[in-house]
């Protein structure tokens, strides 16, 4: 059964914002919205986005490494928030595997977020239902939007290209190939729910100086043996040239 | 819930104004209204992508602080009194100020445009004007990497360079401040990264990019120029240098006179028809260094030699070469770094063994002025990218410099894999234009155009604007003796200068878009103080302040007459060649905005300062503003931007020029020009045949169409200066050795300045504070901006500042054990002129001695549209509150700015940091003005945004 989802690289996600705040500003005027915002120019501005980006610290200086986190709805194959909603107004697609809410059959209940171990679900405070990322289901059936453009707005977005969007049961697909060939992992994997979504780990370059050893052992380079000795020949440079290395 | 369907009426492609990067846009609108923002495929710059800001460009245009009328003040300044006014009446009021002080004399008009993309335009304007008192924001931003760019290479980072992202195998960033440049930059990021290549991250701080880099080298701040020095000494101890490169690009082979004492002394050697020499090895001769690739010579680049006239001479590389090898070891370099040697070490051997070992030839054929054809053309994979880090301190401009020689030899300058130029750079360098000359203030008057252009790089102390007895003519002191090559203006010194009346006093100081009175400015209580300073008369001493801005500005509040801007998706702008472009590495681009929301239709009655800088130039009749029978000449800024020629056949866009179009670059205005964009999806990009886009110093082919195009004058290869001989003209004038007309004060402070700073060569000194401030004040303390804000205008937007309301003071938690300071802690931070409350935040991903925040998320509580209970204006702060604005040398005050440029040195500041003993979460010292009272109006409690 195919199922549509993102696969996120984090080796190349800079933690920009840009997917968080092209999503909102897609959604917003699009099917699924308005997302609103509450006091938005006030103290505690919030608002419902689909969309949010988490960022970490590990590791102590100078060992310290910072990575982002893009969350979003991971569309799991097993959601939890689906068999415990009371309207079936939570409902997964079979036919592309998308996890949508009928916000005409929610009641706004919450059992559904709270039983979402991700926190991805939306309640928005004055329409009194739940909202979620819908993988811009408005986006990739819409066949007035040339085909390059029927893709999640994170996706085309994203300025880092770290989001991938595609069947990840499809082995023709590049998330499919992504989550083979770059080692892919899952978010809470022991939570039983096999998120669709996915997440490409980091890997650090680095150079291997030994395959240029022979380039490399030079350090009694003549051109820098002879300003080394006239500096010291020269008297000029004084008691500093004990430090010359 | 319907799924799918149009969700727009009508589309428009347009450039983004989100931030400085110029990305293409799509942009949609439903109602009359804006529905979605999109990058623009098509477009080079971006292909497609768009960031944080860009996408939250909705919330700009319904901000809640936008102005909609022009206001006139009523209260005292500062206060938020305003009586709104008509144009007709505005127009009036800023003409008869203008006029007035025209009159007296032009330069007491200052123009100063801060984060300003039509410079070039604005810089014209300020011509008819006849000030010399006019430059927009790179005093504070640019001006050390600029300047050492322009002056080593003929261009410099930026606009005007980038990494060959397709290529490079290595990129060094050092000192890059979140994400500068926004989408470019990380579409090149994620490709360097998804080919394996190593991205290494010179910074105190790992954030932002340095969270996807390969390797931080977390370095104390003020101390790259070492760092980079020390590379360099490890390139020349094992013998990674390009020598061909060297000799045949760059004058490090030109012999320079040891002359103490005399006027020679330190310039090129040369020969009776002025041509710099070389000692060559070949014929044990000297030659003219112009020889060098037609007789195939072996120049010396070590070694001493004497002349026939009998001087002692120096390849310039050798004198470099002592410095290196004496003064920057990696054990030396590590003290003052505070990186490990071997680290330095091993990062200098990767660069140099990938740049000169790992091969890499495209297989393009190409040939150089020189007539030799190549069969290839031969990489030098390894870029840089520096930024503030490098730029923001008493020694930027040497860091910045030093940054370029190593450029130079790593061989990777415009080669494949290496920092590629940007068209229409590189330039001449002996062809940059220079400060319009003058001598003496009575030599402007009303109605008469300056000479020439204010800004540009001054080439020998003659090029200065000083007067006889030395002193400085522009408001700001550039192109003084205290900040000889100021080659974008100092903004930032013009409150200052205005309020102390040093050099002059001004009658009008007009500010567009720039915030000179909160964020933009340094020691705000000192700032705020000279612009509400008054005489004994009760005038005030800066007496009238024009502000044009889109928002309601801490600027704005402090203002006497306000014309309000229309945003970005309300008028028609041009992204033009003749100004920071948005070129790409591959061609020229130039681009276009054009009017997507009538402002009319919100209720606002505003107008783009382009259309009100014609209405001001025509009714003040400047010249370029009127046909020789004195009619009005440009309709609107529209029609300027078709039919202004500030060269016959060259104006602000350079596509589809020519009556029908039919002509690129050079050709008389097109009256559908800007249709013509806009059916082009706004821009214009000539893209260079790929023969054309490599080693383009020497390039033959691309210099010829670059001469055709207006670009270069000549086709001369363009040399790149290791040794900055232009300097050393200074350093002779600091010397009383100079014998030209210009001569400093006699001055003993301000000529050892000369002396100490105009080196030819880079080299490091601890940044001025360090002395200054002591061990008092033992933690180095700058700003950044989070990338969702990152030159954005507007923190106050909705959905951005969801992200975030408010900024910390960030610190490593070994440095607030020793302080006895906890997380969350309010603190203060005490420099040696003030102090400022705020909250502490720890993290590991800060090097230890410095302490760092953002930038202009603080606001004066009451203005940007914002609740006054709002975040920004009582937990977050402004660091600026504690930067000096000014420094001592001996007896002597400096204004804030690194000896050679001036440029800003707001990552100098030095503090000390301690628990505040009350706690209470609240930012000090506090400010506030009223908000306008139809700002109030529009606070909602809800915001639900579907047109």
């Amino acid at each position: 059964m195919p199922q549509f989802a993102l696969v996120i690289d984090l080796n190349v996600c800079v933690g920009c914002h840009a997917c968080a705040v092209n999503c909102k500003e897609w959604n917003t005027q699009a099917s699924f919205g308005p997302l609103s915002d509450y006091d938005p120019y006030g103290r505690e501005p919030q608002g419902v986005w689909f969309n949010r980006v988490l960022t970490y610290e590990t590791g102590e200086f100078p060992h310290t490494q910072v990575f982002h986190l893009p969350k979003s709805c991971l569309h799991c194959q097993d959601a939890p928030c689906v068999p415990v909603c009371p309207t079936g107004a939570s409902y997964k697609r079979e036919q592309d595997g998308i996890v949508l809410v009928n916000y005409d059959d929610c009641i706004g209940c919450k059992l559904c977020s709270w039983n979402c171990p991700y926190g991805c679900r939306e309640f928005d405070e004055i329409d009194k239902v739940m909202k979620k990322c819908t993988l811009c289901i408005d986006r990739i059936y819409d066949e007035t939007l040339p085909p390059e453009h029927r893709k999640p707005a994170c996706v085309l977005t994203c300025p880092a290209k770290a989001r991938f969007f595609g069947d990840i049961e499809d082995p023709q697909s590049e998330a499919y190939r992504a989550i083979k060939e770059r080692n892919a992992f899952v978010l809470l994997p022991g939570a039983e729910t096999r998120p669709a979504n996915h997440y490409l780990p980091k890997r650090e370059t680095r150079i291997d100086l030994s395959e240029f050893e022979d380039r490399l052992l030079r350090s009694d380079n003549p051109l820098f043996a002879e300003i080394l000795r006239r500096s010291r020949g020269s008297g000029v440079f004084g008691d500093t040239s004990e430090e010359v290395m | 819930m319907e799924i799918g369907g149009s969700f727009y009426e009508k589309k428009f492609y347009s450039t983004c104004y989100m931030c400085a990067c110029r990305c293409g846009i799509e942009v949609y609108t439903r109602n009359g209204k804006v529905t979605y923002i999109k990058g623009n495929d098509a477009h080079p710059l971006n292909r497609g992508v768009l960031c944080a800001k860009g996408s939250s460009g909705i919330m700009k245009e319904y901000s809640p602080a936008r102005l909609r009328k022009p206001l006139l003040r009523t209260g005292p300044r500062g206060s938020g009194q305003f009586r709104e006014i008509e144009w007709e009446e505005a127009l009036e009021i800023a003409v008869k100020w203008i006029e007035e002080a025209l009159r007296k004399n032009p330069a007491t008009v200052a123009f100063f445009t801060g984060r300003d993309q039509m410079q070039a335009i604005n810089g014209w304007f300020a011509q008819q004007l006849g000030t010399v008192n006019w430059a927009a924001h790179g005093g504070f931003c640019s001006v050390n990497v600029a300047a050492a760019g322009l002056l080593s290479t003929g261009y410099s980072f930026w606009e005007f360079g980038d990494p060959d992202f397709e290529n490079t195998k290595y990129l060094m960033m050092i000192g890059v401040a979140e994400d500068h440049s926004s989408n470019p930059f990380k579409l090149g990021i994620q490709e360097l990264k998804r080919r394996g290549g190593k991205l290494v991250f010179v910074n105190p701080v790992r954030w932002s990019y340095g969270a996807v880099a390969d390797e931080w080298v977390p370095i104390k701040p003020g101390t790259d120029g070492a760092f980079i020095l020390s590379l360099m000494h490890v390139l020349l101890k094992f013998d990674l240098i390009d020598w061909e490169f060297l000799k045949e690009r760059t004058n490090a082979p030109y012999l320079v006179v040891q002359a103490p004492g005399s006027p020679q002394d330190g310039l090129f050697y040369r020969s009776d028809e002025g041509k710099p020499l070389v000692f060559d090895r070949k014929s044990d001769s000297f030659k003219p260094a112009d020889r060098i690739v037609p007789e195939n010579l072996d120049p010396a680049f070590t070694g001493e030699f004497e002349t026939p006239e009998g001087f002692r001479v120096r390849p310039a590389f050798d004198i470099f070469a002592q410095r290196l090898v004496r003064d920057y070891s990696p054990e030396r370099v590590e003290k003052i770094t505070g990186i490990p040697a071997r680290d330095i070490e091993r990062i200098a051997k990767e660069m140099g063994v990938i740049a000169l070992y790992d091969p890499l030839e495209l297989p393009i054929p190409w040939t150089d002025v020189w007539g030799r054809r190549h069969r290839t053309t031969k990489g030098r994979p390894v870029s840089f990218h520096i930024m503030r880090g490098v730029a923001s301190h008493t020694n930027g401009f040497h860091t910045a410099r030093a940054v370029f020689l190593l450029k130079m030899l790593l061989g990777c300058v415009d080669t494949p894999g290496g920092h590629l130029a940007k068209p229409p750079y590189p330039k001449h360098i002996e062809d940059l234009p220079r400060p319009a000359k003058i001598r003496s203030l009575d030599e402007l008057e009303a109605g008469k155009p300056l000479g020439g252009p204010h800004l540009g790089i001054p080439q020998n102390p003659d090029d200065l604007l000083v007067d006889a007895q030395g002193r400085p003519l522009r408001i700001d002191r550039a192109y003084s003796w205290e900040f000889p090559l100021a080659a974008h203006g100092c903004i930032q010194n013009v409150i200052p200068c205005a309020y102390r009346k040093d050099p002059y006093p001004l009658e009008v100081l007009i500010i567009y878009m720039a915030n000179m009175a909160w964020n933009s400015s340094q020691e705000i209580p000192f700032i705020l103080e000279a612009l509400t300073a008054r005489d004994p008369a009760g005038n005030y001493v800066i007496p009238r302040i024009i502000t044009i801005d889109a928002f309601y500005s801490e600027q704005v509040a402090y203002s006497d007459l306000v014309l309000p801007d229309a945003t970005y998706l309300e008028q028609w702008f041009a992204l033009s060649l003749l100004d920071r472009p948005p070129s790409v590495a591959q061609g020229p681009v130039d681009a276009l905005r054009q009017p997507v929301i009538d402002p009319k239709s919100e209720g606002l009655d505003v107008r783009p300062w382009g259309d009100v800088m014609v209405e001001l130039g025509t009714r003040l009749k400047l010249p370029g503003f009127l046909n020789e029978d004195g009619t009005r000449k440009f309709r609107d800024f529209k029609d300027f931007l078709i039919n202004w020629q500030p060269r016959p056949g060259v104006g602000a866009l350079a596509g589809w020029r020519g009556r029908d179009g039919s002509s690129h670059f050079v050709g008389e205005p097109n009256p559908n020009q800007l249709e013509m964009y806009v059916r082009n999806r706004g821009f214009f990009h000539y893209r260079l045949p790929e023969h054309m886009r490599f080693n383009r110093h020497v390039n033959r082919d691309y210099l010829e169409w670059a001469k055709s195009v207006g670009f270069v004058k000549r086709t001369d290869p363009i040399i790149m200066n290791f040794y900055l001989e232009q300097l050393q003209t200074f350093r002779l004038a600091g010397l009383g050795l100079w014998q030209g007309e210009n001569q400093p004060p006699n001055d003993p402070i301000l000529r050892d300045r000369l002396v100490r700073f105009m080196d030819p060569l880079p080299f490091w000194y601890p940044p001025f504070e360090e002395e200054l401030s002591g061990d008092e004040y033992p933690l180095y303390a700058f700003t950044v901006r989070p990338q969702w804000m990152y030159h954005s205008w507007d923190s106050q937007n909705a959905w951005l500042r969801q992200i975030s309301t408010r900024n910390y003071l960030y610190m490593n938690p070994k440095t607030a054990e020793r302080l006895g300071i906890k997380h969350l802690d309010w603190v203060w931070v005490e420099s040696r002129v003030g102090k400022v409350k705020c909250q502490v935040y720890l993290t590991e991903a800060t090097e230890p001695n410095s302490v760092w925040t953002w930038n202009a998320i603080g606001k004066m509580s009451g203005t940007w549209g914002l609740k006054p209970d709002a975040e920004e204006g009582r937990e977050a702060f402004l660091l600026n509150h504690v930067i000096p604005h000014s420094l001592k040398t001996g007896t002597r005050e400096f204004l804030y700015g690194d000896p050679v440029t001036g440029h800003l040195a707001w990552f100098d500041t030095k503090v000390k940091v301690y628990r505040a003993e009350d706690q209470s979460p609240r930012t000090e010292p506090a400010y506030a003005v009223e908000p306008l009272p139809y700002i109030r109006e529009r606070w909602t409690g809800v915001l639900r945004y579907k047109p």
